[in-house]
C-alpha cells in the first residue's frame, strides 16, 4: 500500500485541506471500527506515540494511539492556519510541518513564487523530505490552492518545481480552483495565467474545480431540500456538502459547503486505492489511462450522488440516474459541458453495492450520446470499490479529459488580455526581482498552445474516423 | 503428477482462489456417481495434482502468490483460511507496496527484473514439494500491468528455467467496452511476448462470460466474483482427472500436455493471396479439438458430428485433429457434463478488433510516452504488431 501527501497552500488550499482532513477521519473512522491502524489509514495518516519526544514515535502497526495527518500546511499569512491550529483538528496535525510567513503575498503571483519561493525553499525542501522520509512508498503528492491569489498561486506552483526536481518518481496531482467571473481579485487573471504555465510544465494531472459551479451545486442542494419536494428528509451525513459527523463543535462557516465538496472529490478519488474492491484503480493508473499526451492532463470531475434520501428508493433506478447525473454540465466541477464536446478518456470511480453489470450496462446506455475521439472510441477506465462513502449505499466519481475545458481556458485568456492590454497592475509585477515582461507573454503563448491543441482534436470531432490500413504480412 | 499455478495480479489471484475452490469442492462431492474406489481414486489425482499436504491435514493449494500491491492477495489469503477447507501456503506470496499502474512497461521491464529472482525461488520452492511436476499453470488478465506486463516476463523465465515443463497461460481477455483506456497496447504486447514463450493460451473472453451469467444463468445483478466462479466451472471440468485412453484406471491425462502446437506441412500448402476478413466462413475451422465428458453414459456418448472433416482444415485428418477423453466419475455434482477445448479460428474476429484497435490508437501515438518511459520503444510495439498480424493471417487461412 503506498502513502500520499497532502500540500495545503495559502488561504484556499488550508481551508479545503482542513475539510478534507476532517471527512477522512470521519471516513475511516466509519470503516475501521476497532481502531486499528491498517493500510488503508496509513495512506494518508501516521500513527503517532505522542509521549514519545522528537521523531522516534512512529508505531506501523496495531491499536491507534494519535493519528497525524499526512500534510504540509504552507501560508504567508497566520490568520487561517492558527484557526486550524487551534480548532478541533490540531492534534492531527504535525505543527513542525508548517511554514508560515505574516505579511501575505498581497495577491499578486510573483510575490508567492519569486520572494516567498526563495525565501522558503530550504524550509520547504525540509519538510517534505521528512514527510517523504514517513513514508514506507510514497506515491503521490496532492497540491490544493488556488489560481487567483498570490500564495496559493505563486507559492503553490513553485513547489511543483521543486517536487519535480528532488522526487521525480512521485506523482503530482493538483486540485486548483480556478476564479469565477465575478471573482474580486483584480489581479486574478495574471496569477492564474501565470499559475498555468507551471501547471501545464510540471503537474502531472490537474483538477481544474471552479467556484461558482459549487457555489451552483450548493444552491441546487438547498433548493431540494427547503423546498419540500422531497417527502422525507435528506440524510445529513450524505450530503456531499456537509461536515455533519465530522467534528461536533464545528460552527459552517459560508466556505465550508463548498469546501466539503472538493473534500469529498478527493476522497473518492484514492477510496480505490485505500479500500479493497473488485476492480482496483492505483493512483499511479489515473495519470496512465487518462492523459494521453503529457501536455492534455486536465480533467474535469463530476460527482454523484450529491445526498441520499433517508428513506429507502427503488434501488436500480436510483443506480442508473446516479450514472446519468455524472455527464450532466450541472454536476461537472467547473463550467463544461463534456456531453457537447469530445471525450479523450473517461473513467469511472463507484463505490459501494455496484457490480460489473451494473457498470456495463449504465456505459452502454449512455456511449451513444457521448462523443469520443477516433483513436479511443471505448476509452473507458473503470473501478469498483466495495467501501461505499459515508451516509451513502453507493456514488461515483466521473474524471474526463474532455475538450469542455477549452471555454475556461479561453476566457481566462480573454481575461488576462483584457487587463494585460492596458497594462493595469503590471507594476506590481515587474518591479519583483525575476519577473519580467517576458513571463507574461510566455505564458501566455503556453496558453495558447494548449488551446490550440484541443481545438485541433475538436476539429476532428465531425470528422469519419479514418480506416489506417493494417500491416500486411506474407504467412 | 502435479501442476503449479502462478496467480498474477488482482485478476489472477481473484480467479485462482474460485479455481482451486472449485477443483476443492469437486473432488470432495460425495455424489461422484460412480464406485467408491474410483471415487477416491479420482480424489487422490485431484489431491496430487493440485495440492500438497500440511501437518495438520488441511490441504495446501499449489499456488504462488504475484503481486505488486497487497489489498487483493490479503483478500485472497484470508478467503482461503477462512474456508476452512483448503488454504494457500504460508510463504507463497510474493507481494509489493505499488502497482504497475495499468503499464504493461512498467510490470515487464521495472517489476520483471527487480523481482526476478525472489519470484522465481518461490516458483523452485514450490516445483521441489512436487513428484514429479506435469507443467506450469499461469493465471493472468491482458488488460492490466501486473497480470500482463509481469505475465509475460515470468512466463518468459519459466520457459528458460524449466525448459523440458508445459506452460499454459490462462488469458483474460478484457471487456470490449474498456475497462483500461490502454488494455488494447498491454494486450498486444502480452500476446506477442507469449506466443514466444508459452506452449498454451488458454482464452476467457469476459464478454462471453458475461453472456453466460446473463443469458444462460440469468443472474440479474453480475459480479466478478459470479464471472470468476463460472470461469473456474469451467477449468474445473477440463483440469480434473480423466482416464488415459489404454483404459488403465489410473488418472494420467496431462491437461497441459495437449499438443496445442499444430504446425501446417511444409509442402503442399496451397499459397492463397491476402483474404479479407469480411468473407464469410461457412464453419470454424479447427486444427484441434477436445472433448472431456464425465459422468453416466460416457461410454455410449456418439460423437461422430466432431469427426466431421468439414470441421478442420485441409491438411488435418480428423483422426489427428480430434480427442476425447471420458471419465465416469461426475463433475461437480452433474450427471452428466461436457467440455470443449479447441483450437480454431474462433478467436481471430476478437483478435483481430483489439489489433486494429491498438493499431489505431498507435497511429495517433497516444498513450505512447507512457511506454517508452520505461523501455518500450515503438519498434516494440511494431514488432507484437507484425508478430500478431501474422497469427491471425496463419488462422485465416486455415479455412482453405
Amino acid at each position: 500500500m503506498t502513502q500520499s501527501v497532502v500540500l495545503q497552500v495559502g488561504q484556499c488550499g488550508n481551508q479545503i485541506g482542513c475539510c478534507f482532513w476532517g471527512l477522512a477521519l470521519r471516513e475511516h473512522a466509519a470503516v475501521n471500527q476497532k481502531a486499528i491502524y491498517d493500510e488503508a489509514i496509513s495512506s494518508f495518516f501516521r500513527n503517532v506515540d505522542t509521549r514519545v519526544v522528537g521523531d522516534g514515535g512512529s508505531i506501523s502497526k496495531g491499536k491507534i494511539c494519535s493519528l497525524k495527518a499526512r500534510a504540509v500546511l504552507i501560508d504567508m499569512e497566520e490568520g487561517v492556519v492558527n484557526e486550524i491550529l487551534q480548532g478541533p483538528l490540531r492534534d492531527v496535525f504535525d505543527s513542525k510541518q508548517l511554514i508560515t510567513d505574516i505579511s501575505g503575498s498581497g495577491n499578486n503571483w510573483a510575490v508567492g513564487h519569486k520572494v516567498f519561493g526563495s525565501l522558503y525553499q530550504e524550509q520547504i525542501l525540509e519538510k517534505l523530505r521528512k514527510s517523504a522520509e514517513h513514508c514506507d512508498c510514497l506515491q503521490c503528492f496532492f497540491i490544493i490552492h488556488s489560481m487567483g491569489g498570490g500564495t496559493g498561486s505563486g507559492l503553490g506552483t513553485f513547489l511543483l518545481k521543486v517536487l519535480e526536481d528532488e522526487f521525480p518518481e512521485v506523482y503530482r496531482f493538483v486540485t486548483s480552483i480556478y476564479p469565477s467571473g465575478e471573482d474580486d481579485v483584480i489581479t486574478s487573471p495574471y496569477n492564474s495565467m501565470l499559475a498555468m504555465k507551471e501547471l501545464n510544465e510540471h503537474a502531472d494531472c490537474v483538477l481544474p474545480i471552479d467556484n461558482q459551479s459549487l457555489f451552483d451545486i450548493i444552491s441546487k442542494i438547498d433548493l431540494m431540500v427547503n423546498s419540500g419536494k422531497l417527502g422525507t428528509a435528506i440524510k445529513p451525513k450524505s450530503l456531499v456538502t456537509s461536515s455533519a459527523g465530522a467534528f461536533k463543535k464545528r460552527q459552517e462557516k459560508p466556505f465550508d459547503a463548498m469546501n466539503n465538496i472538493v473534500a469529498n472529490l478527493l476522497l473518492n478519488l484514492t477510496s480505490s486505492a485505500r479500500f479493497e474492491g473488485s476492480l482496483n484503480m492505483d493512483l499511479n493508473e489515473i495519470s496512465m489511462n487518462l492523459v494521453p499526451f503529457p501536455q492534455l492532463h486536465y480533467l474535469v470531475s463530476s460527482l454523484t450522488p450529491l445526498y441520499t434520501l433517508a428513506d429507502v428508493n427503488i434501488p436500480s433506478r436510483r443506480l442508473d440516474q446516479m450514472f446519468s447525473d455524472a455527464f450532466s454540465k450541472d454536476h461537472q466541477l467547473i463550467r463544461a459541458d463534456p456531453k457537447h464536446s469530445l471525450y479523450l478518456a473517461c473513467a469511472l470511480m463507484v463505490r459501494g453495492n455496484v457490480q460489473i453489470s451494473d457498470l456495463r450496462r449504465n456505459i452502454e446506455r449512455l456511449k451513444p450520446s457521448l462523443r469520443f475521439v477516433s483513436w479511443n472510441q471505448e476509452g473507458w477506465k473503470t473501478s469498483l470499490c466495495s467501501v461505499p462513502p459515508v451516509g451513502h449505499s453507493h456514488s461515483l466519481l466521473a474524471l474526463a479529459n474532455n475538450t469542455c475545458v477549452k471555454p475556461t481556458f479561453i476566457e481566462l485568456r480573454e481575461r488576462f488580455t483584457r487587463l494585460y492590454r492596458k497594462r493595469a497592475h503590471l507594476h506590481h509585477y515587474l518591479q519583483i526581482e525575476g519577473m519580467e515582461e517576458s513571463c507574461f507573454t510566455e505564458a501566455l503563448s503556453s496558453l495558447s498552445a494548449l488551446i490550440q491543441e484541443y481545438n485541433q482534436l475538436d476539429a476532428t470531432k465531425s470528422m469519419p474516423a479514418e480506416e489506417l490500413p493494417r500491416l500486411s504480412v506474407a504467412v | 503428477m502435479s501442476i503449479v499455478t502462478v496467480q498474477l495480479g488482482q485478476c489472477g489471484n481473484q480467479i485462482g482462489f474460485e479455481v482451486f475452490d472449485a477443483l476443492f469442492s469437486d473432488s470432495h462431492c460425495p455424489q461422484g456417481l460412480c464406485s467408491k474406489r474410483e471415487n477416491e481414486a479420482y480424489q487422490a489425482s485431484c489431491k496430487e495434482r493440485f495440492f500438497s499436504e500440511e501437518e495438520n491435514g488441511v490441504p495446501i493449494a499449489r499456488a504462488v502468490l504475484v503481486d505488486m500491491e497487497p489489498k487483493v492477495i490479503n483478500q485472497t489469503l484470508s478467503k482461503a483460511a477462512h474456508s476452512g477447507r483448503w488454504n494457500y501456503g504460508q510463504h507463497s506470496c510474493f507481494c509489493q507496496k505499488q502497482g504497475s499502474g495499468n503499464n504493461w512497461a512498467y510490470g515487464y521491464s521495472v517489476h520483471g527484473p527487480r523481482h526476478e529472482e525472489s519470484i522465481m525461488n518461490l516458483i523452485q520452492k514450490e516445483v521441489e514439494k512436487c513428484d514429479s511436476l506435469n507443467g506450469f499453470f499461469i493465471i493472468m488478465s491482458m488488460a492490466g500491468g501486473t497480470g500482463s506486463g509481469l505475465g509475460a516476463f515470468a512466463t518468459q523465465n519459466l520457459q528458460d528455467q524449466y525448459s523440458n515443463s508445459l506452460k499454459m497461460n490462462q488469458i483474460i481477455w478484457p471487456y470490449g467496452t474498456g475497462e483500461v483506456i490502454v488494455q488494447n497496447y498491454n494486450s498486444i504486447l502480452t500476446l506477442s511476448h507469449l506466443y514466444r514463450s508459452s506452449d498454451a493460451l488458454l482464452v476467457h473472453e469476459n464478454d462471453a462470460v458475461h453472456k453466460i451469467c446473463a443469458k444462460l444463468m440469468n443472474i440479474k445483478q453480475i459480479s466478478f466474483r459470479d464471472i470468476n466462479q463460472v470461469l473456474a466451472h469451467q477449468l474445473g471440468s477440463v483440469f480434473q482427472p480423466t482416464y488415459s485412453e489404454e483404459g488403465s484406471f489410473h488418472y494420467r491425462r496431462n491437461p497441459l500436455g495437449i499438443d496445442w502446437q499444430v504446425r501446417p506441412p511444409l509442402s503442399g500448402l496451397p499459397t492463397r493471396g491476402k483474404m479479407s476478413l469480411n468473407k464469410e466462413f461457412h464453419f470454424n475451422t479447427s486444427i484441434a479439438n477436445l472433448v472431456i465428458l464425465r459422468g453416466k453414459d460416457v461410454h455410449s456418448a456418439e460423437l461422430g458430428a466432431f469427426k466431421d472433416p468439414a470441421l478442420y482444415t485441409s491438411w488435418l485428418e480428423p483422426v489427428h485433429a480430434f480427442s476425447v477423453w471420458k471419465t465416469q466419475r461426475a463433475f461437480s455434482k452433474y450427471e452428466k457434463s461436457a467440455a470443449l477445448v479447441s483450437n480454431s479460428q474462433f478467436l481471430v474476429k476478437p483478435l483481430d478488433t483489439i489489433v486494429g484497435k491498438a493499431w489505431n490508437m498507435f497511429a495517433s501515438k497516444a498513450y505512447i510516452h507512457q511506454y517508452t518511459k520505461f523501455g518500450i520503444e515503438e519498434e516494440d510495439f511494431l514488432d507484437s504488431f507484425t508478430l500478431l498480424e501474422q497469427v491471425i493471417a496463419s488462422y485465416c487461412n486455415l479455412g482453405f
